[in-house]
C-alpha cells in the first residue's frame, strides 16, 4: 500500500466517523430553525437550552447517576481488583469469567435481566434502580482497569512491604492505593461516561419518577430535528471529549 | 495475623455477595422465567415449560430471528472489512500521530449513541445533507428515500458499532510483534501468502473480540431501528422491548434473551479458544 | 562455636504437585556470609522466599533463631530480603522507602528520623533524601534497597540476586562495599546468586545447589578444589574431565590406574576397587605442561612426569593477557585445556601449534571422583 493511499483510506474513516458530528454542531449555531442553509452564526439554540427546564432537569438527574454509579462502582471494582490481584481462593477463576461475561453482555441482556430482579423483589423503578443497573455496568470496566494497572507493578513491591512488616490493610493502604491511584481515577471517569452514555438500561431501569437525559432524547428525536437538540449534543459530545483526555492523562505510565 | 484473615475475608465476600446478588442472580432469574407459560409469575415455583423457545422456532418470530442476525452479521463482516485494513495503517502510523489518531477512534466509541444516531438523521433526511448535495450536483432529480428502510438501519448500525470493531483489532495488532510480518516475507511469502498465514492468525482473538462487540449490541440496538427504520420492529431488540413493554408477556422476552446469550456464550468460545492458539492473552 | 541464625531440616517445597526443593538440611551461623550458588531454577531463589516467609514449607522444619517459623507471615520474621529488581516503592522518596519498615513498626518520628540518617549515611546516601526511586542510577537504587532492609536491625538479610543489574565495575565495588558492611555490621547475609565469582569473592561458605537439590556445601576453596561430584566441578569454574579406570591399589590412598589409556597413579581418599571407573578432575592451570623433548633431554623434568605423562599435540593458543590456554588434543582424541602463565624471562609464548608435548600434574592436585552414568 502506498502512503497515499493509506492516508486517503484512514481520512475517510474519519470523515465517515465524523462528518454527521460536525454538521450537528455546525448546526447547532445555525440562526434558522428548519433550513439547512447557512443563516448565520448565533447562540440561541444553546440559550433555549438552558432554558428548558425539563431537559435541563433530565440533565442534572444524568449526572447526578452517572457520578453516584462512578463512585460506587469504583469503590468496589477496586476492591474486586485488589482481590482478584492479591488472593488465591476457591471462585476466583469465577469471579474473573464473570466481569468478562459482564463485560461482554448486550447492554439488553443485562437491562432485561436487572428489570426481573427489581420486579421480582420488588422494588420500584427510579432512581435507586437506575443507580444499581449503571453500577452494574461499570464495575466490570473498572475492575480491569484497575486489575491490569495492579498488574504492571512488580509483585516484588508488595512483598517487600510484606518484608518490612506491613499487615495486608497496611499494604492496601500505603503500597497497592496510592500506586493504583491514577487507574482508580481513570476507571471513575471510564464509569462516569459509561453511565451517561447508555441508552438501553436506562430504558429499561428507570421509572416515569426519575427522567434521565438518554430517554429525553429519545422521545424528542422522533419527532424530528430540532435546533435545541444539536445544541445539546454538542454539549455531550464535548463533555466526552473532556472525560476522554482526562482518562488519557492519567493512564499515562509515568517515566 | 487475625486482623489480616478478617480483611481478606471481609473483601473476598463482600466482593462475591454483590456480585452474586447483582450478576449473577438476575441471570438465574432470566433463565427461569423463560421457562415459564405466558402469564407466569416471576420466582414462582411450579411450572417449567417449552413454549417460549417452541415459540422462537415459529414461521414469524423465527424469521425476524433470522433477519436480525443477518443484519447483525452484515454490520460486523463490513466493520471487519473496513476496520481491519484501517487499525493496522493505525498500529503502523508513526509515535506521534497514533495517539492522536487513537483518541479520535475513542470519541466516537465514548459518545452517546443515541446521539450519534441522530447526527445521522440529519445526513439520511429526504432534505438531509446527502440528498440536498446530490440534487446540487444533479446526479438525481428527486430526492432519495433513505431514511425508514433497512439500508438506513443498516447504516445506522455500522455507523454506531465500527469504533467497537477497530479497538479491539487495533489492540491485536499493537499485541503482535510486527517483525514476525518481516519474517514471513523474508522468508518467502507473498503479501496474501503473510496476510493469510500470519497476520490473520496472530489477529484472531481481536478479530473475534470485534465481532462480538459488533455483533451483539446490533441485534439488540432497537432505538436505531427505531430512528431510523420506522414503525417496523426489525431487530432482536425491538422484539424483546415490545414483549416487555407492549405485550407484558415477560417469559417470551426473557426467552428471546436467554437466545442472545447463547449467541454470546458460542462467540466466547471462539474467542478462548483463538487465544489460546495465538499464544494467550486476554482482552483488554 | 557460633550460633545457629537460621535451621532447615528436610525441607522441600511442592509447586502444583512439582517438587521445587527436596531434603534442604542446612545450618547458617550467626554473622556468617553464606551464599546459595545455581543455575537459574536450581531453586536458590525459592530456598531464600522460603526463609524470608514469602513461600512455606511443604515438609520439613525451619527455625530462625530456635523458633519454629511455619505459618509466621514475613512481617513477622526478624528477617528482611533486599529483592532482585530493588522493588522499591515507585511513589515514595528515598527517605520514605527507607522509612516505611520504622513507619509499619509505629516508631516515633524523631527516632525515625535518627536511624533513616543513619542508614542512608552507611550506604552513602546522604543529600538524597527527597528524590524519587526514577531519578537514581542503579547503583543508588541498590543502596537504598540496602538501606531498606537493614533499618529494622533484621538477624538476617537475604539478598536475592542484588547485583545482577549492575554493570561489571559497579558490581565488584559493590561486591566489596556489600562485604565491608556485613563485617561492620555482623549481620548474617544469606546471598543468592548464579555467579560464582561472586558467590567466592564475598562469601564464608558456599552452598552449591541444582534441581532442588543441595550438591555441596563448604568454604569457597573446598568447592573450587575439591568438588563432591561432577555438576559441581563443572559448575565452578573450568575443568578438563579425564577418564580412567582403576588397575590396583597401592597404599592407603594411592592407586594405580589407566587414564585415558595411559599408565599414571592417583591420590583419593576415596575407596576405589580394582576395574572400577572414574573420573579425573584437573583444573586448567593445575595441569603441568612440557615439550615432549624437552622431557626427554632432562632427568628432573622427566621426574616430575613420573606419575602421569599423557602425550598429545598443542592444537591452538588462546591469549588472554596475563595468561593464555593451550587446548591440547591427547593422541586418544580427546581435547584438554591448559591455563599457562607467562614465562617472565621469555617474550615468547613456549608453546606452538603441532608441538608434541606432555601433560601431567603435581602429585595429589587431582580429584578422583566415581564414574557417572
Amino acid at each position: 500500500m502506498s502512503r497515499w493511499l493509506k492516508g486517503g483510506y484512514a481520512a475517510s474513516i474519519f470523515l465517515f466517523l465524523y462528518l454527521p458530528l460536525v454538521v450537528v454542531a455546525v448546526f447547532s449555531f445555525n440562526d434558522s430553525r428548519f433550513s439547512l442553509a447557512w443563516h448565520g452564526f448565533t447562540l440561541d439554540w444553546y440559550v433555549r437550552l438552558w432554558h428548558n427546564t425539563g431537559l435541563m432537569t433530565a440533565a442534572v438527574n444524568s449526572l447526578i447517576i452517572a457520578a453516584s454509579a462512578a463512585t460506587l462502582a469504583t469503590f468496589l471494582g477496586t476492591i474486586a481488583a485488589f482481590v482478584l490481584h492479591q488472593y488465591r481462593f476457591a471462585g476466583r477463576r469465577l469471579l474473573f469469567g464473570t466481569f468478562f461475561v459482564m463485560m461482554m453482555s448486550p447492554d439488553i441482556v443485562i437491562a432485561i435481566s436487572l428489570l426481573l430482579l427489581f420486579l421480582a423483589l420488588p422494588l420500584n423503578l427510579g432512581f435507586h434502580t437506575l443507580l444499581l443497573a449503571h453500577i452494574v455496568l461499570c464495575v466490570p470496566f473498572v475492575a480491569i482497569t484497575v486489575f491490569s494497572r495492579f498488574h504492571r507493578f512488580q509483585h516484588d513491591v508488595i512483598d517487600a512491604a510484606r518484608d518490612l512488616g506491613a499487615s495486608e490493610y497496611q499494604v492496601f493502604r500505603h503500597i497497592v492505593l496510592p500506586l493504583a491511584a491514577p487507574a482508580v481515577a481513570a476507571g471513575w471517569l471510564l464509569s462516569f461516561t459509561l453511565s451517561l452514555d447508555d441508552v438501553i438500561i436506562s430504558f429499561f431501569n428507570t421509572g416515569p419518577g426519575f427522567e434521565v437525559l438518554p430517554l429525553r432524547i429519545y422521545s424528542m428525536v422522533r419527532l424530528g430535528i430540532r435546533p435545541d437538540v444539536n445544541a445539546l449534543c454538542v454539549a455531550m459530545i464535548v463533555f466526552t471529549i473532556i472525560a476522554l483526555i482526562l482518562t488519557k492523562i492519567l493512564l499515562k505510565e509515568k517515566k | 495475623m487475625k486482623d489480616n484473615i478478617l480483611f481478606r475475608k471481609l473483601l473476598i465476600s463482600g466482593t462475591l455477595i454483590w456480585v452474586g446478588l447483582l450478576a449473577v442472580v438476575p441471570y438465574l432469574i432470566l433463565l427461569r422465567t423463560s421457562f415459564l407459560e405466558r402469564g407466569g409469575e416471576i420466582l414462582q415455583a411450579a411450572g417449567w415449560s417449552l413454549a417460549n423457545y417452541t415459540r422462537l422456532f415459529s414461521p414469524a418470530v423465527f424469521s425476524m430471528a433470522v433477519d436480525s442476525a443477518l443484519l447483525a452479521a452484515g454490520t460486523a463482516l463490513l466493520c471487519l472489512l473496513v476496520g481491519y485494513p484501517f487499525a493496522y495503517i493505525l498500529v503502523r502510523s508513526g509515535e506521534k500521530a497514533q495517539p492522536l489518531l487513537l483518541l479520535l477512534v475513542m470519541i466516537p466509541f465514548w459518545t452517546n449513541s443515541l446521539i450519534r444516531t441522530y447526527a445521522l438523521v440529519i445526513m439520511l433526511k429526504a432534505d438531509g445533507i446527502i440528498n440536498s448535495l446530490l440534487l446540487r450536483l444533479g446526479l438525481i432529480d428527486q430526492p432519495l428515500q433513505l431514511m425508514y428502510t433497512s439500508v438506513a438501519v443498516f447504516i445506522g448500525l455500522v455507523y454506531t458499532l465500527l469504533p467497537f470493531m477497530i479497538l479491539p483489532l487495533f489492540a491485536a495488532f499493537k499485541a503482535m510483534d510486527l517483525q514476525l510480518i518481516e519474517a514471513g516475507r523474508d522468508l518467502g511469502a507473498g503479501p496474501l501468502q503473510t496476510l493469510l498465514r500470519i497476520i490473520v492468525p496472530l489477529t484472531m482473538p481481536g478479530i473475534i473480540a470485534g465481532t462480538m462487540l459488533v455483533f451483539l449490541p446490533a441485534l439488540g440496538m432497537f432505538y436505531i431501528a427505531d430512528i431510523l427504520g420506522g414503525a417496523r420492529s426489525m431487530l432482536l431488540g425491538n422484539y424483546i422491548r415490545d414483549q416487555f413493554l407492549v405485550f407484558r408477556d415477560l417469559p417470551m422476552g426473557a426467552a428471546a434473551s436467554v437466545a442472545m446469550t447463547v449467541a454470546m456464550g458460542i462467540l466466547l468460545l471462539l474467542y478462548y479458544l483463538a487465544s489460546r492458539r495465538s499464544g494467550g492473552g486476554h482482552l483488554k | 562455636m557460633k550460633k545457629t541464625v537460621v535451621e532447615l531440616i528436610e525441607v522441600a517445597k511442592d509447586f502444583d504437585g512439582q517438587r521445587a526443593l527436596a531434603d534442604i538440611s542446612l545450618t547458617v551461623t550467626d554473622g556468617e556470609f553464606l551464599s546459595l550458588l545455581g543455575p537459574s531454577g536450581c531453586g536458590k531463589t525459592t530456598l531464600l522466599r522460603l526463609i524470608g516467609g514469602f513461600e512455606h514449607c511443604t515438609s520439613g522444619l525451619l527455625r530462625i533463631d530456635g523458633q519454629d517459623m511455619d505459618r509466621i507471615p514475613p512481617e513477622k520474621r526478624a528477617v528482611n530480603t533486599v529483592f532482585q529488581n530493588y522493588a522499591l516503592f515507585p511513589h515514595m522518596t528515598v527517605y520514605d522507602n527507607v522509612a516505611f519498615g520504622l513507619r509499619m513498626a509505629k516508631r516515633s518520628s524523631r527516632e525515625i528520623r535518627l536511624a533513616v540518617t543513619q542508614a542512608l549515611d552507611m550506604v552513602q546516601l546522604s543529600g538524597l533524601e527527597q528524590r524519587r526511586p526514577a531519578a537514581l542510577s542503579g547503583g543508588q537504587q541498590q543502596r537504598v534497597a540496602i538501606a531498606r532492609a537493614l533499618i529494622n536491625k533484621p538477624r538476617v538479610l537475604l539478598l536475592d540476586e542484588p547485583l545482577s543489574a549492575l554493570d561489571h565495575r559497579l558490581r565488584k565495588q559493590m561486591q566489596k562495599e556489600l562485604k565491608q558492611l556485613q563485617r561492620a555490621l555482623g549481620i548474617t547475609f544469606i546471598l543468592v546468586t548464579h555467579d560464582q565469582d561472586e558467590a567466592f569473592a564475598m562469601s564464608d561458605r558456599v552452598v552449591v545447589m541444582q534441581a532442588g537439590r543441595i550438591e555441596q556445601i563448604g568454604t569457597p576453596m573446598e568447592i573450587y578444589e575439591n568438588p563432591v561430584n561432577l555438576f559441581v566441578a563443572r559448575f565452578v569454574g573450568d575443568i578438563n574431565i579425564l577418564d580412567g579406570v582403576v588397575v590396583s591399589r597401592s597404599g592407603a590412598d594411592t592407586y594405580h590406574a589407566l587414564v585415558e589409556g595411559v599408565a599414571v597413579t592417583l591420590h583419593s581418599r576415596r575407596d576405589f576397587l580394582p576395574g572400577q571407573q572414574l573420573h579425573v578432575l584437573l583444573r586448567p592451570e593445575d595441569v603441568r605442561l612440557e615439550q615432549e623433548r624437552d622431557i626427554a633431554e632432562s632427568r628432573s623434568l622427566s621426574a616430575k612426569f613420573a606419575q602421569a605423562r599423557l602425550p598429545g599435540t598443542v592444537q591452538r593458543i588462546f591469549y588472554h593477557g596475563a595468561t593464555y590456554d593451550v587446548e591440547v588434543m591427547l593422541d586418544n582424541g580427546n581435547q584438554v585445556q591448559v591455563t599457562e602463565f607467562f614465562d617472565e624471562d621469555s617474550a615468547n609464548l613456549s608453546f606452538r601449534p603441532g608441538d608434541q608435548v606432555a601433560l601431567g600434574w603435581l602429585q595429589g592436585w587431582e580429584v578422583v571422583l566415581p564414574h557417572e552414568g
